[in-house]
């Protein structure tokens, strides 16, 4: 060996015709497959990056909602001219707040009271839900009529835009909804300090509304709670009684084939079926009523149990039948087995597919259209009974508005989603890393 | 007596009867236990079961049969010329009626009397008190409100008695059989498995509530439109009749909606395959253990992203990118700047709903590639072939038919996939084959039939169970197909 390694000249003499075998095209193949493969998971990686980038970017400002504080005069003259609050509770009610919280402004801005463009620009930087809040203030406390009170209350949705810098102000004054002026006495206000930023606690707690500053996710959350408890509290019994016997109990015959084969199709049904279901079975044939939480747990319950059945009965197989012999041999029944000893063990895998299950429910909006959920819905619905909305439905419905304030607004509810299925799946993930035993 | 207390008292008698049952046991045993032939609280729960289950049974029977007994006795009592009227009257006057009894129910006696002796004046004071009626009620429908009431009434105290009886003539019964050589356990048992094989038709009863229901409703839609007009019809205009107007049916071609889900998902399977087995082929084959516990998990994300999130980005992001980047194209070549790709399109909603379908591709085909046998890849290795050799000679052959398998489920998933579609593929139901023009698939017209008022008796609502049944039979078909290959497959190693 060391021979020829060291006489080179031997080698040249004695090397034989090298058979051409393609190896450098093979490798370059090889080399390009490897390349494909790479680019593959390279462009999956890359839209899960945008998809995220582009929702984060466009609704992380939905989180901050601008405020407008300034003392506000709750003059007499115009809540209650004829001073008939005494006789007339109604006249409280409906008072014409947007005026006081416009009239406020323009004393702050300095607008005159004749002028009547300036007023009405004055009132497109006030959202109209004044009229609600302080209706509320007036009527909890008629004592403040009369006085001057420091009052923080929402600005308009594109005065809302504006301020954080997502309309084009370059583009000419008749093609956008902000004019100059308005945009002149916003950094008047901003660097006075009557106009900031504060964090949108609105976005939790409102329901629908059609000013999109006064919108948010608090009502579809409360849907989707009602929703997932329903679906908690059938599915996962339901599921976990079915894949018991179907792993432990069952004899194979051909029912108990025919369930096999029925659980594995609906898994992969299509969702919007669930909502035919739902729609002519329980709204149309039982008669709940529509848009109810009730209904649509009902249906997310159906749709997620073939999910928490295949986990179940996984978590089952994988308890060593040595458990099951040791419990037996001691006098156990088949069902203390079972009930005792198989199932405290597998419960940690029942848990975690029960949670992916419900994640799964979270984000699902398809048959929850069709059972009539995508209803404008303002008031938090205190039973399962009563109409409401669901998380992804209010998404639905606020991407099909066409203001630029509610493409915030969606990508903000989205975000509030996707953090919720973060948690549940890190939850899951948690909870197999902590208690998965392996035999 | 309400539902819920009465469940409450049925409850109590049942814990009442556990801890009876077991202490009677407890006693018979006299303190030695092995007397026994159960344990204690088996003879509690025994009890327990005996006076829970018919008492519920009772309930359940009652709360379904009664109302039926209640509204057949109320229209029999009907005057004979309202007998003599169309089945829908009859349904809104008997509505009406339950109005009216609820209505009375907020009355005193004396307003009621009242009301008795002057029908006319019955509208106005059940609107004082929040009851809406619709028109103003005739007389008999107040006598009739008024039995339904007083039924309702005598329904309601016989439901109680019995099934408070029944509850507890099934504890005595249940405590009197406990003796130390009564085998409870096997009793309570058998219960419990009668109640898990209630568990598992579930699911059977869910296909079936699938199947029959939209039969039933499919079949009112056919009886309104032909078959062959919905199946094969070239033409989707149900144009949407005005409420009660029947004499504008539209039509219902079932082709264009198939054509473009078909186009659709041709497109998403154009970008998730490719994609997803290459991916699935360089974590199974190449990656590092490294690269792929992190790779693998971050593509699942992709899976777990609802479908809502997907809509979205192709209705704001992609779909305005593609529009701006084919204007730009556009301009560039012809040197006029107008955009040849719409912001909704078959393009858009393909693209997207491709990479929502990704990590189901590469999942599903790394488990196959990983479960063909290591010894078919040493033998194809030490023969000197490249590992890509190896993959495309040797593995790719083997694992096909599970990979064909898992293809025909990611099909399935594309076809009936509805969120993607409904925000990024348009609503126009035309036939053609541009894939930068709006095209609308069945889902999307289920969505859109079915949401905003409905009626049942209108062709416009109920075709959309006909579409929802002929997109349950077509993926259907896939998954068995795609089970039965992937069946047949996996007997080859084993």
């Amino acid at each position: 060996m060391s021979q020829v390694s060291t006489s080179p000249a031997l080698g040249i003499a004695t090397r034989p015709e090298r058979r051409d075998i393609g190896l450098r095209r093979r490798y370059a193949a090889e080399r390009r497959f490897r390349l494909y493969g790479m680019a593959a998971i390279g462009f999956g990686l890359l839209f899960l990056f945008l998809l995220l980038f582009s929702v984060v970017s466009k609704g992380y400002t939905a989180f901050q909602q601008t405020m407008i504080t300034i003392p506000v005069e709750f003059s007499e003259q115009v809540i209650d001219k004829n001073n008939e609050r005494a006789t007339n509770p109604q006249k409280l009610v409906s008072a014409n707040y947007p005026v006081v919280a416009r009239n406020a402004l323009a004393k702050v801005l300095g607008v005159d009271e004749k002028d009547r463009a300036g007023l009405k620009a004055v009132n497109g930087m006030i959202s109209d839900s004044v009229r609600v809040q302080f209706r509320d203030l007036v009527t909890a406390d008629p004592a403040i009529i009369g006085t001057t009170q420091t009052v923080t209350f929402l600005a308009h949705g594109d005065l809302d835009s504006a301020f954080k810098g997502q309309i084009d102000l370059s583009v000419p004054e008749t093609n956008r909804k902000v004019s100059d002026k308005q945009v002149g006495w916003m950094n008047q206000l901003a660097e006075s300090g009557a106009l900031s930023k504060h964090f949108n606690t609105g976005l939790f707690t409102n329901g629908a509304s059609s000013r999109p500053e006064a919108a948010g996710v608090g009502v579809a959350l409360v849907g989707s709670l009602y929703m997932m408890l329903i679906v908690l509290a059938l599915s996962l019994p339901i599921g976990v009684a079915a894949s018991i016997y179907l792993e432990e109990f069952a004899p194979k015959n051909r029912f108990t084939d025919l369930i096999e084969v029925n659980i594995n199709n609906l898994a992969a049904v299509p969702s919007i079926v669930y909502g035919l279901l739902g729609l002519a079975v329980f709204v149309n044939f039982a008669g709940f009523p529509r848009s109810a939480a009730l209904v649509g747990g009902l249906v997310l319950t159906l749709m997620t149990l073939p999910t928490i059945i295949i986990a179940t009965r996984a978590a089952l197989k994988a308890v060593p039948p040595s458990i099951r012999s040791a419990a037996l041999g001691l006098g156990a029944s088949k069902m203390q087995t079972v009930f005792h000893h198989v199932l405290p063990l597998a419960m940690p895998g029942i848990l975690t597919g029960t949670i992916i299950g419900l994640a799964h429910a979270l984000g699902e909006t398809a048959p929850l259209l069709l059972i009539g959920m995508v209803a404008f819905v303002a008031d938090v619905p205190a039973t399962p009974m009563d109409p409401s909305t669901a998380l992804p439905v209010q998404i639905y419905m606020w991407a099909n508005e066409a203001e630029r304030a509610f493409v915030e607004r969606t990508s903000g509810a989205i975000i509030v989603l996707l953090i919720f299925l973060i948690l549940m799946n890190v939850g899951a993930i948690l909870l197999r890393r902590r208690f998965e035993r392996r035999w | 007596m309400s539902i819920s207390i009465l469940l409450l008292i049925v409850a109590a008698i049942g814990v009442a009867g556990y801890l009876a049952g077991s202490w009677r046991a407890n006693a018979l045993a006299g303190g030695k236990s092995s007397s026994l032939h159960s344990r204690p609280g088996y003879y509690g729960a025994f009890v327990a079961i005996w006076s829970m289950l018919p008492a519920v049974i009772v309930l359940l029977v009652w709360i379904i049969a009664s109302p039926i007994y209640i509204g057949s006795t109320v229209r029999a009592g009907f005057p004979d010329e309202v007998k003599a009227e169309p089945q829908a009257t009859q349904n809104l006057n008997y509505n009406m009626i339950g109005a009216i009894a609820r209505g009375f129910r907020l009355l005193s006696t004396e307003e009621r009397q009242a009301v008795f002796a002057d029908a006319a004046t019955a509208r106005t004071v059940l609107a004082g008190k929040g009851v809406p009626l619709a028109a103003d009620p005739a007389p008999y429908m107040l006598k009739s409100a008024d039995d339904l009431n007083r039924m309702t009434a005598t329904s309601s105290t016989i439901l109680s008695a019995l099934v408070v009886l029944s509850a507890l003539a099934g504890a005595f019964l249940a405590y009197r059989a406990i003796a130390p050589r009564f085998r409870a356990r096997n009793r309570v048992e058998g219960v419990m498995l009668a109640a898990l094989i209630g568990a598992s038709s579930i699911a059977i009863l869910t296909t079936i509530g699938i199947v029959a229901s939209m039969l039933t409703e499919a079949a009112h839609f056919f009886n309104m439109v032909p078959a062959w007009e919905f199946f094969f019809g070239t033409v989707w205009d149900p144009r949407f009749a005005a409420a009660g107007a029947t004499a504008s049916s539209g039509q219902f071609g079932l082709i264009p909606l198939l054509a473009g889900t078909l186009y659709i998902g041709f497109v998403a399977m154009l970008v998730a395959v490719p994609v997803g087995l290459f991916a699935a082929i360089y974590m199974s084959e190449y990656a590092s253990r490294t690269v792929r516990s992190i790779a693998k998990p971050l593509l699942e994300v992709l899976a777990g992203i609802p479908t809502i999130v997907y809509g979205f980005f192709a209705l704001i992001t992609v779909g305005p990118f593609l529009r701006d980047i084919s204007a730009q194209l556009n301009g560039l070549v012809t040197g006029n700047y107008s955009n040849f790709i719409q912001a909704q399109s078959v393009l858009t909603a393909g693209f997207v709903m491709g990479i929502m379908l990704i990590p189901y591709v590469s999942s599903l085909s790394d488990d196959i590639i990983t479960a063909v046998p290591r010894a078919l890849r040493d033998g194809s290795l030490g023969l000197g072939a490249t590992r890509s050799e190896t993959i495309k000679r040797v593995i790719l052959p083997a694992a096909l038919p599970g990979i064909v398998g898992a293809l025909l489920m990611t099909a399935s998933r594309a076809i009936g996939e509805t969120m993607i579609v409904v925000l990024a593929a348009g609503v126009a139901a035309r036939m053609q084959l541009n894939p930068f023009e709006p095209m609308t698939t069945v889902t999307v017209k289920i969505v859109n039939q079915l949401t905003g008022d409905l009626e049942f008796t209108s062709p416009q609502t109920l075709v959309a169970f006909a579409l929802g049944i002929t997109l349950f039979v077509i993926t259907l078909c896939l998954n068995i197909y795609a089970l039965y290959i992937v069946r047949k497959y996996r007997e080859q190693y084993e």
